[in-house]
């Protein structure tokens, strides 16, 4: 029932320094949330503050994936929270889902990266397109953490245009052969699963599952990040990969299918940066109220506190942005435009922050004492992936005046 | 086997406290409650006896209805049910008498609890408990391993560490390194939902004590530095100012 942590063994350099983080609710939307959901953010909490927060910023700095927390995110159940539970899933709604990946993020962006690629990228259209036989044999190892998995859709020529991919799938005989390449693919080093979205004879966009060991795919590390450092990312290269016909997701077919799954990782995300953005602002509270300057706590200068006063009316409207976003999204009515207009505001509004609270931190800002700078090198990446920023204002502009901008 | 393990609900360990007006209760507003830090160790290290011995553990709570999320989590946790003896938990007797009574009435081999609660920190509850029931209680129990019906324990003591062993039923207040907290997982509060919760009133109204009025401690002056070769300096303050000397 609970995980047992006794035998933790850290192998990174422990940070000396406690995570005392504490949530802003300033319109007390703790009263919107039921018993349960308070409960689910406090374990995930708990957990980020244990599991992650001490050793982060060395893994960050070693530009490490730590893989050991793939099975302790699958023990604690945040890999596929809204699958149903006869596939190891947890069952539970959209607003739990959404706090979980709040609160990872509040840890690390790459953190809930690795999270919302297993649970959105992953389960999620293999509970939506797969067979029974599929979901019997990748959903529980998923949802266990014994399995990693990764999605390739993004090509290096194809991202926001991926309809243009030239990845392809041709029938041979009894099975199919896959040739191509992905780019910019979180967990991929390291996934023992990968879905794979390509194009078949007819020029459709099909569902693959590609499994770890098949001959002519392989996934190599991309280096020289300065972003999501603490997450592996790669490419996945396509060689006349011989791929049987049961691995191919039967109940999909055309581009709605990557795109549904991008709807719920970027829901995930709105709450995600939320998480970024609360961390940046708790930390710039903290210090601004302890950093002495001219005999008096800069919390006192007026320029502190109104960046103060702007980071939390920002943060109290993505709160409130997101927890209707999740009612919508339990209800079954959120739109694809509805959810690029939560993960654009609420990306853009973290990283904002993070280089407000950076300045309020003054040099320490720029440190790995504080969360700051490593947050705002993150949103760099989450401003970009799963929909660029100016991808989803032109969703916006299409569906307000019924004319797509970039087709 | 049978576990009991009683649980607190108390503020926050970062919580600013406040009174009321009168200054005759705590004024909650804003507080995030809590299960008692020490009770978590008990809950933590029943949960590992539940495993090896194939115990069943219940929990008990002595707290009105916003108590409730805090056994629900304990239940996440995975204990099997849990008690909420529907009352103000103010008097240290009456909480004892309560306890005392479920035991009578369920026979438990080994009752847990936090060495003390840290709202009141009376830790007196565990003995008297024990002192009603007529079985054994000991505390600060730091470590604590059952085989044949003997509990083989380590208590804190005055400068050092005290070796024991009980036979069953007995009484133990708990603290660390007894066991590492745990963190209820996903699946645990799914299955948390339908485990049972049985509130039952209180047997005995009684309460000996009663608090009259509450008091803030003082604020903590301010620090003065003074240069070691200032040792007069030093004396002066500390017998005219601090008068402590």
């Amino acid at each position: 029932m609970s995980i047992d942590l006794l035998n933790h063994t850290p192998t990174f350099q422990k940070k000396q320094k406690q995570d005392i983080f504490e949530s802003p609710d300033f319109y007390q939307l703790d009263d919107l949330l039921t018993e349960e959901q308070k409960l689910i953010r406090s374990s995930v909490r708990d957990f980020v503050k244990r599991e992650i927060s001490p050793y982060i910023e060395d893994w960050y700095e070693k530009n490490h994936f730590p893989y050991e927390i793939v099975k302790k995110f699958g023990t604690l159940g945040v890999f596929g929270p809204t699958v149903p539970q006869a596939y190891g899933g947890g069952g539970l709604d959209y607003t739990s889902y959404g706090l979980m990946m709040q609160e990872i993020e509040r840890g690390d962006s790459g953190m809930r990266s690795t999270a919302s690629v297993q649970g959105s990228l992953v389960m999620y259209p293999i509970q939506a397109y797969g067979s029974e036989a599929q979901k019997q044999k990748y959903l529980p190892k998923l949802a266990s953490g014994e399995w990693l998995g990764c999605f390739g859709l993004t090509e290096p020529d194809h991202g926001s245009n991926p309809s243009g991919m030239v990845t392809t799938l041709k029938k041979e005989g009894d099975h199919y052969v896959l040739n191509g390449a992905k780019m910019w693919i979180s967990n991929s080093p390291l996934a023992d699963v990968a879905i794979v979205w390509a194009k078949n004879e007819e020029g459709r966009i099909k569902g693959i599952i590609v499994e770890k060991g098949m001959e002519g795919f392989s996934a190599p590390e991309i280096h020289g990040k300065w972003s999501l450092r603490a997450s592996a990312t790669g490419e996945l290269v396509f060689d006349d990969v011989k791929i049987p016909e049961e691995n191919i997701l039967p109940h999909i077919d055309g581009l709605k299918g990557p795109l549904s799954c991008l709807d719920k990782a970027r829901y995930g995300i709105s709450w995600g940066a939320l998480g970024a953005a609360m961390d940046c602002y708790d930390s710039a509270k903290r210090y601004a109220l302890e950093r002495q300057q001219f005999g008096k706590p800069i919390a006192s200068f007026q320029l502190i506190q109104k960046k103060l006063a702007e980071m939390l009316s920002e943060i109290t409207k993505a709160q409130l942005l997101c927890w209707r976003l999740g009612k919508l999204m339990d209800e079954g009515k959120a739109t694809t435009a509805q959810i690029s207009l939560g993960k654009r505001n609420n990306v853009q509004m973290a990283l904002e922050i993070a280089r407000e609270a950076r300045q309020i931190h003054g040099g320490m800002g720029i440190t790995n004492e504080y969360s700051i700078m490593r947050h705002m090198m993150n949103l760099e990446s989450v401003v970009t992936y799963e929909g660029t920023h100016d991808i989803h204002l032109l969703i916006l502009g299409a569906d307000i005046t019924g004319i797509s901008a970039f087709k | 086997m049978k576990i009991l393990v009683c649980i607190t609900h108390v503020p926050d360990t970062t919580t600013k406290i406040k009174f009321n007006d009168s200054n005759t209760e705590l004024d909650a507003t804003g507080v995030q409650f809590v299960t008692g830090p020490y009770d978590d160790y008990a809950l933590s290290r029943s949960m590992e006896l539940k495993e090896q011995l194939n115990a069943t553990v219940t929990v008990l709570n002595v707290g009105t209805a916003e108590t409730e999320p805090t056994i629900r989590k304990a239940l996440a946790l995975g204990a099997d049910d849990a008690i909420r003896i529907n009352a103000e938990p103010t008097d240290t007797y009456f909480v004892a008498q309560q306890i005392a009574h479920v035991c009578k009435e369920n026979n438990y081999d080994l009752i847990l609890m936090g060495r003390e609660s840290i709202d009141f920190n009376g830790g007196q509850v565990h003995g008297i408990v024990g002192e009603i029931l007529g079985i054994p209680s000991l505390s600060p129990i730091m470590q604590l391993d059952i085989e044949d019906n003997v509990a083989k324990m380590v208590r804190e003591i005055e400068g050092g560490k005290e070796h024991l062993e009980a036979s069953l039923p007995l009484i133990l207040g708990c603290q660390e390194p007894i066991a590492e907290w745990k963190i209820p997982n996903m699946r645990g509060i799914m299955s948390a939902r339908s485990k049972p919760l049985n509130v039952v009133e209180p047997v005995d109204p009684e309460k000996l004590t009663q608090v009259e009025q509450y008091e803030l401690p003082a604020p903590k002056g301010e620090c003065q530095m003074i240069a070691p070769e200032e040792v007069e300096k030093l004396i002066d303050l500390l017998k005219n100012e601090a008068k402590v000397l």
